[in-house]
């Protein structure tokens, strides 16, 4: 008894899309998705540019509309009930290909805001979590800075604690090194890797396909709005069935 | 062979006044000839203007007439009221100064709050109470003078700015009766000119309302109805500006936070749009004090309305340079505080910086 209780939580999945349709006007962006994520799995998305990959982990957490299918986020169900919305949101923490800091508050204000003014946290609380974190995606003496006085890696850094900072229990990531200068790569996907490997539920929209065979636990290709394959990262990458993926594939490995 | 580099001194550059004035007033033949003729004219208009200030002009107008100029008909024994208010506001202005340039962020809130408490007073101690006690009533229909001048702007400034920001939001409203509400005040309220709307409030006012309170508004209320109203459609359009430059991102870096919309537009638009509005907002504030001289067309007594007064006497025929420049020279003054004001609210707000 104990076993399946315990067994049912372990396994429930966090995330569901269950044919889930978008237009945007009279042009079909997601076409019929059907996707599950588990606990602590790290999915990687890649496929061509306009493919809908962003608007559907955009969709996820409402910040674009579906108009059909189901999508469930750790058991609650994504309805126009604002307070549903608002559990989700509180659920997934977001980062984006420009970052979106804010660019009138500080690094730390950009991390305290949300759990000030959502969790209601004391300010203290908020600060000492908030160093916390930016210690840990190794910025702490950043805190009192302005983004606009910050590298990209460094803003991307401070985005990553901010999304964090909700204690969510999903992260997504919209392309979160592709704005960003060669050399500071790396140091926001050490950041990603770190999460990924403490146990965190990912979805990341990336090219970086070091960072998808390292850590991900499924690759999706993602194609006219659908999921054209998806495979463990050694299947994909060298099991490809699909033409279309293999096509991508020789496009993006031999960049 | 021996030296491959040489040592290179630095090209002289032109220093010093000859240098200066060759490079900035003479490079070329039209910037020398600009120079000469500015140079004559400033000569000629500053000699008239000096040469009349110091012999011509008859200051005893202004000497005699100072109070009326500054308070207008506020009951002499009574002034002490304006003075204490002066004095209210000189101290908080200090203690401001001195909790910003320390950064006490703990005192901040308390400053705030003292600013709202002390203008009240200030607003309770000018107009007083009842007939028997120690600050009898001044009824505003008998404010004039420099007072009124400045009554009306920081009264306009201060609630316009509000409506302002109230109606900017409005117009951007999901709910079609407060965006159409606010849009249709904004354009109808742009599309007239101040004074119409000072004779509508003057005159029309007791059409819409009835009579038992119309009766009791004042003449100046009414005006400073109709200027607040007239000054935040102008503000509404400026802070709708600053909204319009905000990148949809931060909605969206709002929301995905948890933030909802409430706290999206107060804690993360608004305060980037009134930023990059400052410069705006606080020309519209300057023209707003400066359009208070409009009042004397429906027969309130500012400065300027003052002004006219006082020539008007048989005493002080022939005296109206004298007391129009003195009123020159007053907002003079008060429109470059206000603009000094703006500009280090900026410095402080750092905009232009981030
Ligand atoms: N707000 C919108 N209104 C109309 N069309 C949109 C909107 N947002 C995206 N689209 C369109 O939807 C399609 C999918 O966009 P999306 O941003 O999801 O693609 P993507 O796969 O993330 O591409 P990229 O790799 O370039 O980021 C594109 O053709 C895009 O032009
Ligand atoms: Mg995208």
């Amino acid at each position: 008894m104990e076993n399946e209780r315990s067994g049912a939580s372990e396994t429930r999945e966090m995330i569901i899309c269950r044919d889930v349709h978008k237009w945007f006007g009279d042009f079909h962006v997601l076409r019929g998705v059907n996707l599950t994520l588990r606990r602590g799995e790290v999915v990687v998305i890649c496929g061509p540019s306009g493919s809908g990959k962003s608007t559907l982990i955009r969709t996820i957490n409402r910040l674009e509309e579906h108009q059909k299918g189901d999508i469930f986020v750790d058991g609650i169900e994504l309805t126009h009930d604002i307070r549903n919305v608002h559990a989700i949101r509180q659920e997934i923490g977001m980062v984006f290909q420009h970052f979106n800091l804010f660019p009138h508050l500080t690094a730390i204000q950009n991390v305290t805001l949300a759990p000030i003014y959502v969790r209601r946290w004391s300010k203290d609380k908020a600060e000492e979590v908030a160093r916390q974190l930016l210690e840990r995606v190794g910025i702490p003496e950043q805190a009192e800075k302005y983004p606009g006085q910050l590298s990209g890696g460094q803003q991307q850094r401070v985005a990553i604690a901010r999304a964090l900072a909700m204690q969510p229990k999903i992260m997504f990531f919209d392309e979160p090194t592709s704005a960003l200068d060669p050399e500071m790569i790396k140091e926001v996907l050490d950041v990603m890797v770190e999460l990924a490997t403490g146990g965190m539920t990912m979805i990341v929209v990336t090219h970086e396909m070091g960072f998808a065979r390292e850590v991900s636990d499924r690759i999706i290709f993602f194609d006219e709005g659908n999921i054209v394959e998806e495979n463990p990262p050694d299947k994909f990458f060298s099991a490809a069935k699909e033409e279309r993926t293999k096509l991508f594939l020789s496009q993006i490995l031999h960049q | 062979m021996t030296t491959a580099t040489e040592v290179m001194k630095p090209p002289r550059t032109e220093v010093g006044v000859l240098g200066w004035l060759k490079k900035n007033l003479f490079g070329t033949w039209y910037d020398a000839l600009l120079t000469v003729g500015s140079v004559a004219f400033i000569s000629v208009v500053l000699y008239g203007v000096t040469n009349w200030a110091l012999t011509g002009a008859k200051w005893g107008v202004v000497t005699t007439n100072i109070k009326v100029f500054m308070v207008g008909r506020y009951p002499y024994s009574e002034i002490w009221r304006i003075w204490a208010s002066i004095g209210l506001f000189a101290v908080m202005a200090a203690i401001t100064g001195v909790v910003w340039r320390l950064n006490i962020a703990r005192a901040r809130r308390a400053v705030t709050i003292s600013w709202i408490v002390v203008s009240l007073l200030t607003v309770v101690l000018l107009a007083g109470f009842g007939e028997n006690t120690p600050i009898p009533r001044v009824p505003l229909a008998i404010w004039s003078g420099l007072m009124l001048t400045l009554t009306l702007g920081i009264v306009g400034i201060v609630a316009s700015f509000p409506i302002g920001v109230l109606l900017a939001l409005g117009r951007r409203s999901n709910l079609p009766v407060i965006k159409v509400f606010s849009t249709m005040f904004i354009e109808i309220v742009r599309g007239v000119p101040l004074i119409t709307v000072l004779f509508i409030a003057m005159l029309m006012l007791p059409l819409f309302l009835p009579a038992s309170i119309s009766g009791r508004l004042s003449n100046v209320l009414r005006v400073m109805v109709g200027m607040t109203l007239f000054s935040a459609a102008y503000v509404a359009e400026n802070v709708r500006g600053g909204l319009q430059a905000i990148p949809k991102g931060q909605y969206e870096a709002g929301r995905a936070v948890g933030l909802n919309e409430a706290y999206v537009m107060a804690l993360i638009v608004l305060p980037q749009a009134l930023r990059a509005m400052i410069p705006a907002i606080v020309g519209q504030f300057i023209s707003l004090y400066k359009d208070t001289s409009l009042v004397v067309i429906v027969g309130l007594l500012d400065l300027l309305g003052i002004a006219k007064a006082v020539t008007g006497q048989t005493e002080w025929i022939g005296t109206q340079k004298e007391v129009f420049a003195f009123a020159g020279v007053i907002y003079f003054i008060t429109c470059s505080a206000l603009s000094y004001a703006s500009r280090r609210l900026e410095k402080q707000l750092g905009v232009g910086e981030r």
